[in-house]
């Protein structure tokens, strides 16, 4: 035994209390049902979940997920640019700025943008004083996709801002070097060389987005149930933990194969090619 | 070989508020080997950068075939880089690396292919197209920086610090190389290095600068024997500097003593520095020399010995394949066309 194995003992500990134990339980609640002969085994919740009602709401959640998350990549991407960029001034300050709303309670900063989006919310009394059209999104998806933009946008950011940043400068001019213009230098080197964080940027905000339900709660007014209303449903209003722990393990399948996908383009690139 | 293929005229780079390159005028000939030396910081790599397209003269014209291209961008430009890291594509194979320059000017792709092979077996890599450039050495990684720079069939190859990376004899190898693989595809090399050794050993011209400015410019035999200056005399191998005397033309003196020289043009009695390679140094018996002195110390160097001989005011370092005792008295010989005068921190006449 050497001293580092010893020192991950209080960490296996950690992870089996707190992540293998709690995992197994959800596997057992959603493998049983109460019947009259106490728990038994039953595939019943899965079963039920196959129904359109429930699929809908899975398929519902993918598709405001990616949205969100292809928004975030489409205003991340320049922005982490601008940031990596060596001759911007202001850099410290724009990613201060970028993290700032993070201190912030999650809640709070959702509440907010209630309060701005209402219909009698502070940007409509604004634009009606003006004798604009007001705006009417509140309790749309638009608003929903708004929360989760807003909300994840960090976590795009970040990553590809620090992939780009630690690009070597001299690869980009050895492009230029060769003929290439700044268009062709971003297809055929930063970009591919920035996937990395392109990958995690996807994979931290289509995370949380999928399985948000505050967001989807508070801005789309409980008319929008996403996967995770419908979970947080089961558990604290229907009481039903079984299905609830069922709809839980197929949302972990389907995120593991999601992520799984997801490696494998990454293996693709790398070894795969450009020219 | 006369053509002036490209000029730097009267070229200055400021940066922020540092002088990096002061008044710089340099032309380059068609299928010339031209070594930029100096030590770090004296503005070598930018005047490199500065051809490519990187940097943009703070004054002054870059002519490239008589034409002022300082505004072009750098795709624009007939000139390749091998850049001193190598800056390889991590993301592409070999093969991708060296094609990328070809496959940008959307080259039909059987012509791109016979054209990798061959530069491949040319830099002796043949085989190694589908390789990942981590799986390669340093040695490898820096010959497909190459062949990914010559495949464009570039007016002028620009080199910066391409072997500083290596070791000693891949170092060696690679010298005669790339000199080889430049007479004979008859490419203009612009070579930047801080190592004095390959500058004569690889170059047509050699460009001694120091602090932003051009020292000297000759060949590589000019430089050695004739250095214009004490920076350049002492850069560029070893030195004897020792404060002299000019009597008057052909007569020089120092240590306490006259000596006949070839330099000319100083004017009477005044005072210079004078320059003496230490293997011209010659040792004999004591009392049958010019100057007499004690032998201090002795280092074997491989090829010859390097002994520190003390005279009466100055302790010379002497390069000679036999040895002498430490403590023993010699006497020490100088030929006149050994001796280079310098005026005091300034140039050479002639």
């Amino acid at each position: 035994m050497n001293r580092k194995s010893i020192m991950a003992y209080p960490y296996i500990v950690w992870m089996v209390l707190f992540i293998v134990i709690p995992i197994l339980l959800v596997f057992y609640y959603g493998f049983t049902m109460e019947s009259s002969a106490g728990l038994t085994f039953s595939l019943e919740n899965f079963k039920r979940f196959f129904e359109p009602v429930y699929l809908m709401v899975l398929v519902r959640s993918f598709i405001l997920a990616a949205l969100s998350t292809g928004i975030c990549l489409l205003l991340g991407y320049p922005l982490a640019m601008i940031l990596a960029s060596k001759d911007f001034k202001r850099k410290n300050m724009m990613l201060l700025l970028l993290i700032v709303p993070m201190w912030m309670n999650f809640l709070l900063r959702t509440y907010a943008w209630l309060t701005l989006i209402e219909k009698k919310g502070i940007i409509n009394s604004l634009l009606s004083n003006l004798n604009l059209p007001t705006i009417n999104i509140i309790y749309t998806t638009r608003a929903v996709v708004l929360g989760m933009v807003y909300n994840f946008l960090p976590f795009m950011v970040l990553p590809i801002y620090t992939v780009l940043s630690k690009i070597d400068k001299s690869v980009i001019e050895a492009a230029e070097d060769l003929g290439a213009n700044s268009l062709t230098t971003f297809k055929k080197v930063i970009f591919p060389l920035s996937l990395p964080g392109v990958i995690s940027g996807i994979t931290m905000v289509f995370m949380p987005a999928v399985t948000t339900f505050v967001i989807s709660r508070l801005l789309g007014g409980g008319h929008y149930k996403l996967i995770g209303n419908l979970i947080e449903q089961q558990f604290l209003s229907v009481y039903d933990w079984n299905f609830g722990s069922a709809i839980s393990i197929i949302m972990m399948i389907v995120i593991l194969i999601s992520m799984g996908i997801l490696s494998k383009y990454e293996e693709v690139r790398e070894g795969g090619g450009i020219v | 070989m006369d053509e002036k293929l490209l000029e730097l005229v009267d070229i200055s780079k400021t940066f922020d508020t540092t002088e990096a390159l002061r008044d710089i005028n340099l032309y380059i000939r068609r299928n010339e080997f031209v070594t930029l030396l100096g030590p770090s910081g004296c503005g070598k790599t930018t005047i490199l950068r500065i051809i490519g397209g990187f940097e943009q003269p703070t004054t002054g014209r870059v002519l490239f075939e008589g034409k002022d291209i300082a505004s072009l961008p750098p795709y624009k430009r007939r000139v390749n880089t091998v850049f001193q890291r190598y800056a390889l594509f991590p993301h592409m194979n070999v093969f991708e690396n060296v094609a990328f320059g070809l496959a940008i000017k959307k080259i039909d792709p059987r012509t791109i292919e016979r054209k990798v092979a061959s530069i491949l077996e040319l830099v002796n890599l043949a085989n190694y197209g589908e390789r990942s450039i981590e799986s390669l050495s340093g040695g490898q990684q820096q010959r497909v920086a190459i062949a990914r720079a010559l495949i464009n069939e570039p007016e002028v190859l620009l080199l910066d610090e391409p072997l500083a990376a290596l070791d000693l004899k891949l170092r060696k190898g690679m010298q005669i190389e790339l000199k080889k693989m430049q007479q004979k595809l008859g490419i203009t090399f612009v070579y930047v290095t801080h190592d004095q050794e390959e500058a004569l050993t690889m170059s047509d011209t050699v460009v001694v600068m120091n602090d932003g400015v051009i020292q000297q410019m000759g060949t590589p035999e000019d430089i050695y024997n004739e250095p214009k200056n004490i920076f350049v005399a002492d850069f560029i191998g070893e030195s004897n500097i020792i404060d002299g005397i000019m009597i008057r033309d052909y007569l020089v003196e120092f240590s306490g003593r006259k000596f006949e020289c070839v330099d000319t043009g100083f004017g009477e009695n005044r005072y210079v520095d004078v320059v003496i390679r230490p293997e011209d140094i010659k040792i004999v018996k004591e009392g049958e020399g010019m100057l007499t002195g004690q032998v201090k110390s002795v280092i074997f160097k491989g090829v010859h010995y390097e002994m520190l001989v003390e005279s009466q005011d100055y302790t010379w370092k002497i390069h000679n394949t036999l040895m002498e005792p430490i403590g023993k008295k010699v006497g020490l010989n100088i030929l006149p066309d050994d001796i280079h005068i310098m005026t005091k921190g300034g140039e050479a006449h002639e």
